[in-house]
C-alpha cells in the first residue's frame, strides 16, 4: 500500500502539468470496473494525467459519488451526472446505475492522491488546504513527495507547514542526524500538535543529542504557545472591557450630570437588544436579500428607541425626584421591574434569537490555536467608534459644552443661562441611547432575554464607581482595567472567584479613593 | 419608685400605642395559637399551617423592615445589602438544622446530604461545632454583626455615603451570592439548605413546634420594635436624625459620626441576622437566592411603603407588600412585577411619608 502510494506520488512529480482535455478512458474504466490491484494501477495512471479532472474523479471515488451506467462512468452529485471521462454534463440521469464500491484501502489511496495532487496545484488556497490535510494524516511514504513540493514552494506559510510535515515524518524514520534536524525544525516552527510528538521522542529516543535537542525544542514550543495564550487573554480582556465600556458609558454620563443612579440602565440595554431583534425580524420578513446589513439599520433604531424611553422616564419620573438621589434609585428600580415585565408580556419570557450577519461569523487565526472571532472584533471597534462619537459630542458641540458645564457646577451653569432642565433631558436621552447601542452590540454575542440587563447592571455600576464621574477617561480606564483584571483572574481562579475578587478589590479601592480614579476637582464641601 | 421606668414607658409610646401593642400581643400569643391548635380542623375559625407559616414569615420580614428603618429612616443610609445579613443569619441557623437531620437524610450518612453528594469525607472547618444550638444562635448574630462592623468601619471611615454606599452594599451582597452559589464554599451551592427534620430534638413540622416558633418570632418582633423605639427616642436617636439631616454640622458640633453610624449599622445587621435565623426555621429553606440584589432592594420598598422614620410604619409596610406579593404571585403571577414596580415609582413620587404619612394627613385633615 505504502509502496503504491509512493509510486503514485513519484509519478505525479515526474509529470509537469499537462492539459489533457479528456482523461484516459481505459484508466477510468479500470478504476470503476477492475479488481483490486488493477484499480490501484488505474489511480497511478490517473495521477499522471495530473489535472483538475483527475482530482475530481479521485475525489468522487473517495466520497462514493462515482457510479457506472453500462460501460459509462459517471460522477453523480446532487441529482445530476457528469461523464467522468469527458467531463460532459448528462442531460438526464440514466435509469440503471450502480455505485462503484471502494474499500478503505482504495479510498485512502484516492484521498492521498488527491491531497498530493493538490500540493502542486497552481491555486495557493488549494495547496494550503492540501498541506493542512497531509499534516493531519501524512504517512512515511509521502515524505519524498513532500520534500520535492517543499523545494518548489514559494509561499512561506505553506513552506512552514510542509517543513513541519517533513520533520514529523523524518522523526519516525531516518538516522540520528536527520532526526536531530527534524527535532530542530519542529522546535522552530511546530505548533501545539508537535508537543506530544516531541514528548514521545523524549521517551523513546536512544541518541542523547537528539534527546537534548528535543528538550530544547519542547521549551521553545511552550514559549510560543504561552505567547499565543497571552495574546488570546489580552484580546479577551479588551473584548470584555469594551462591552463594559459600552454598558457603563451612558450610566457615567447620567450619574455625572445628575448624581442619580439609574437602576433601569440595564433595562435600557435590554430594550436596545430587543430593538435589534425587531429590526432583524423586519429585515428577514421583508428584505431577506439585504439581511446581512440589518445591523446598519438596527444601530440607529436601538439608539433612538432607548433614548426615547430614557427621555420619557426623565420627564415623568426622575425629574420630580431632584435632590433625592436615594429615592431616585428606588424609583428607577421600580421602572426596571415594569420594563422587564412589559418585555415579558410582549415578547415572552424565553430568550429570543438574534442572528449574526454572515460577515460576523468566523474569525481570524493570528497564530495556531488563537482565533479572534469577528463578532468580538466588530464589537471592540464599535465600542471605539461610540467612544469617539461621545467624545466628539462632549467636546465639540454646544450640547456637550452645556453637559460639561452642568456636570461641573449646576448652579453656576444655570446662572449663565444654560437651560439645565433641557440639558438634563437631552443628556439622559444620550446616556440611554448609548445603553441601547450597548444592547445592540450585546445581542450579537449573547442571549437576548428579559433579564439581559440585570446581568450587566452591577458590572456597569462598578465601572462608574471605579472610574469616577465627569471624565470619559475614567470610564474608559475603569472598563478596560476591569475587563483585563476579570479575564486575568479568571484564567487563574475561575470565573466566579475572579468576579468576587474584583468586587472585593473595588470595595477596598473605594476606601482609598472614594471619588474614583478620575474625579473632577471640586470645591464643594458636601459631595 | 417606678419613676424612671414609667417615664421610659410613656416616652416610648402613649396610651394608644401601648394598648395597640397589647392588642397585637393578645392576637399573636393567645388568639392565633388557640385558633391554630385548639380549633377543630373543619371549623371556619381554624388557622391553617399555611397561614401560620405565611404570617410567621412576614413577621420575620417585619423585623428586617424595622432594622432597615433604623438605618435608612433615622440615619439616612440606604443599604442595598440587608438581604445578605438576613441570609447569613439564616445560614448560621441552617447549619445547625442540617446537622439535626442526622442520619435521616437521603444518604443515611452522618454528613449533610450535599456533602455526601460532593464526596466530602468530613465537615469543613467552618462547620465546627455546628451541632450546638447555642453556637448556631451565636453564629446567626455574630457573623452578620462582625461583617457589618468591619465593612461599615471602612466604609464610614472613608466617608462613603449616599448613592455610593448603596451601590457598594449591593456589590457586597452580589459578591456573597456568587460565593454561596459555589459548591466549594460548603453551604450547599444552588440548593442551599432544606429538608430539615428537627430542632432541639423536636420534629420541626408539627403544629406545636410551628406555633412555638411563631410566637417566638412575634415576641422578637415586638422586642425589636420596643428596642428601636427606645433608641430613636433617646438622645442617641436625635443625633442619628441630625446625622441624616446635616452630617457636616453634627461633625462640626464635635460628634464623631463614625461611631453613631457604625453602631446603628451593626445593630441593624444583627437584627437582620436574628430575623434570618427565625425565618429559616419556619420556611424550611435557605439558599443563595436570598442574597440577590433584588431581594435587598425590596426591603427598602417595605419601609418606603410603610413610611420612613416610623418604626410601626415599617412593620405595616412589610405586611402590606408581602401580603400583596403572596396574593398576586398566587392569583395573577404575571402582574406582580407590574404592581411591585409601580409601588416603587408611586410611593417615591407621591407618598414620601408612606402609609403612616397618609394616615397622619387624613387624621389632621379631620
Amino acid at each position: 500500500m505504502k509502496f503504491t502510494i509512493l509510486v503514485l506520488l513519484s509519478a505525479l512529480i515526474v509529470c509537469a502539468t499537462p492539459h489533457a482535455v479528456a482523461l484516459d478512458r481505459a484508466a477510468v474504466e479500470k478504476l470503476a470496473l477492475g479488481d483490486g490491484e488493477e484499480r490501484l494501477e488505474a489511480i497511478a495512471a490517473l495521477i499522471t494525467e495530473g489535472d483538475a479532472r483527475a482530482v475530481e474523479v479521485l475525489d468522487a471515488l473517495a466520497s462514493g459519488d462515482l457510479q457506472v451506467a453500462g460501460k459509462r462512468v459517471l460522477i453523480v452529485k446532487g441529482g445530476s451526472a457528469v461523464d467522468a471521462v469527458t467531463g460532459e454534463k448528462l442531460a438526464a440521469l440514466p435509469a440503471e446505475r450502480e455505485d462503484v464500491v471502494a474499500n478503505n484501502r482504495l479510498r485512502n489511496a484516492a484521498q492521498g492522491a488527491v491531497a498530493t495532487l493538490q500540493l502542486v496545484s497552481p491555486d495557493r488556497a488549494q495547496r494550503f488546504a492540501a498541506a493542512k490535510a497531509l499534516s493531519a494524516s501524512a504517512d512515511a511514504s509521502a515524505l519524498p513527495l513532500v520534500k520535492k513540493a517543499l523545494e518548489k514552494e514559494g509561499d512561506t506559510d505553506i513552506r512552514a507547514l510542509l517543513a513541519q510535515i517533513a520533520a514529523t515524518l523524518e522523526l519516525k524514520a531516518g538516522d540520528a542526524k536527520t532526526r536531530l534536524s527534524a527535532v530542530r525544525t519542529l522546535g522552530t516552527s511546530g505548533g501545539g500538535n508537535a508537543k506530544p510528538l516531541l514528548l514521545s521522542v523524549l521517551e523513546d529516543e536512544t541518541d542523547p543529542d537528539v534527546k537534548l535537542e528535543a528538550k530544547h525544542s519542547l521549551k521553545q514550543i511552550d514559549k510560543r504557545l504561552a505567547w499565543g495564550q497571552r495574546a488570546g487573554l489580552l484580546f479577551a480582556g479588551v473584548s470584555l472591557g469594551s462591552i463594559l465600556l459600552l454598558a457603563a458609558l451612558g450610566l457615567a454620563i447620567t450619574y455625572g450630570l445628575m448624581g442619580v443612579i439609574n437602576m433601569a440602565h440595564g433595562e435600557l440595554i435590554m430594550i436596545g437588544a430587543y430593538a435589534t431583534f425587531v429590526v432583524q425580524n423586519l429585515f428577514k420578513a421583508h428584505m431577506p436579500s439585504v439581511f446581512d446589513w440589518y445591523l446598519l439599520c438596527a444601530v440607529p433604531v436601538a439608539f433612538a428607541v432607548a433614548a426615547l424611553v430614557g427621555m420619557v422616564l426623565e420627564r415623568t419620573v426622575i425629574r420630580w425626584l431632584y435632590g433625592r438621589p436615594l429615592e431616585t434609585l428606588l424609583a428607577t428600580w421600580g421602572i426596571s421591574l415594569v420594563l422587564i415585565q412589559a418585555v415579558r408580556t410582549i415578547f415572552g419570557a424565553q430568550n429570543v434569537q438574534v442572528e449574526n450577519p454572515a460577515f460576523m461569523s468566523g474569525g481570524i487565526e493570528i497564530m495556531s490555536g488563537v482565533v479572534l472571532p469577528w463578532s468580538r472584533i466588530v464589537i471592540v471597534s464599535f465600542a471605539g467608534a461610540v467612544l469617539a462619537g461621545v467624545w466628539l459630542l462632549l467636546t465639540r458641540t454646544r450640547l456637550g459644552l452645556f453637559i460639561r458645564g452642568v456636570t461641573q457646577n449646576r448652579g453656576m451653569a444655570s446662572c449663565v443661562g444654560v437651560p439645565t432642565a433641557r440639558v438634563d433631558t437631552l443628556a439622559f436621552g444620550l446616556g440611554s441611547g448609548i445603553a441601547g447601542l450597548a444592547g445592540c452590540a450585546l445581542s450579537q454575542i449573547g442571549n437576548v432575554g428579559p433579564d439581559l440587563g440585570q446581568s450587566y447592571i452591577v458590572d456597569s455600576f462598578m465601572v462608574v464607581v471605579l472610574g469616577g464621574v465627569g471624565q470619559l477617561a475614567g470610564t474608559v480606564y475603569a472598563a478596560l482595567g476591569l475587563g483585563f483584571a476579570n479575564k486575568l483572574l479568571e484564567s487563574w481562579a475561575g470565573a466566579v472567584l475572579a468576579k468576587i475578587a474584583v468586587l472585593v478589590f473595588i470595595i477596598v479601592f473605594i476606601q482609598k479613593r472614594p471619588q474614583g480614579m478620575f474625579a473632577l476637582k471640586g470645591r464643594s464641601v458636601e459631595t | 419608685m417606678s419613676g424612671p421606668l414609667t417615664s421610659t414607658f410613656t416616652l416610648l409610646y402613649g396610651a394608644r400605642g401601648w394598648s395597640a401593642l397589647a392588642a397585637a400581643g393578645c392576637v399573636l400569643f393567645v388568639a392565633f395559637p388557640m385558633l391554630n391548635l385548639l380549633a377543630p380542623a373543619d371549623s371556619v375559625l381554624q388557622l391553617s399551617a399555611y397561614w401560620v407559616t405565611l404570617i410567621g414569615k412576614i413577621m420575620c420580614y417585619a423585623i428586617v423592615a424595622v432594622a432597615m428603618d433604623l438605618i435608612w429612616g433615622y440615619c439616612g443610609i440606604l443599604s442595598l445589602g440587608h438581604g445578605l445579613f438576613f441570609a447569613l443569619g439564616g445560614y448560621g441557623m441552617g447549619m445547625y438544622l442540617m446537622r439535626q437531620i442526622g442520619r435521616d437524610g437521603q444518604y443515611r450518612a452522618e454528613l449533610p446530604d450535599f456533602m455526601v453528594f460532593l464526596d466530602w469525607k468530613e465537615l469543613p472547618w467552618h462547620w465546627w461545632n455546628s451541632d450546638s444550638f447555642a453556637w448556631a444562635l451565636l453564629l446567626a448574630v455574630a457573623v452578620p454583626g462582625l461583617l457589618a462592623y468591619v465593612f461599615g468601619y471602612f466604609a464610614f471611615r472613608s466617608r462613603i455615603k449616599g448613592v455610593y454606599f448603596s451601590i457598594i452594599t449591593q456589590a457586597l451582597t452580589f459578591a456573597a451570592m456568587l460565593l454561596f452559589f459555589r459548591n466549594e464554599t460548603g453551604f450547599g451551592g444552588n440548593n442551599g439548605f432544606t429538608d430539615f427534620k428537627r430542632i432541639l430534638g423536636f420534629p420541626i413540622t408539627t403544629p406545636q413546634t410551628r406555633m412555638v416558633l411563631f410566637t417566638l418570632t412575634g415576641a422578637v418582633l415586638i422586642a425589636t420594635l420596643l428596642l428601636g423605639r427606645y433608641l430613636v427616642t433617646s438622645k442617641f436617636g436625635r443625633v442619628l436624625a441630625a446625622i441624616r439631616d446635616a452630617e457636616q454640622r453634627v461633625m462640626f458640633c464635635g460628634y464623631n459620626t463614625l461611631h453613631y453610624k457604625l453602631f446603628i449599622w451593626t445593630l441593624s445587621a444583627v437584627l437582620c441576622g436574628i430575623a434570618g435565623a427565625l425565618y429559616v426555621t419556619q420556611v424550611g429553606i435557605i439558599n443563595p437566592g436570598e442574597m440577590s440584589p433584588a431581594n435587598s432592594i425590596e426591603i427598602a420598598i417595605w419601609v418606603a411603603v410603610g413610611g420612613r422614620g416610623t418604626l410601626a410604619g415599617a412593620i405595616a409596610g412589610a405586611g402590606v407588600v408581602n401580603g400583596a406579593k403572596s396574593f398576586f404571585t398566587q392569583v395573577f403571577p404575571e402582574y406582580w412585577l407590574y404592581v411591585l414596580g409601580m409601588m416603587f415609582i408611586l410611593v417615591t413620587l407621591f407618598m414620601p411619608q408612606g402609609i403612616v404619612g397618609l394616615l397622619n394627613k387624613s387624621r389632621s385633615g379631620k
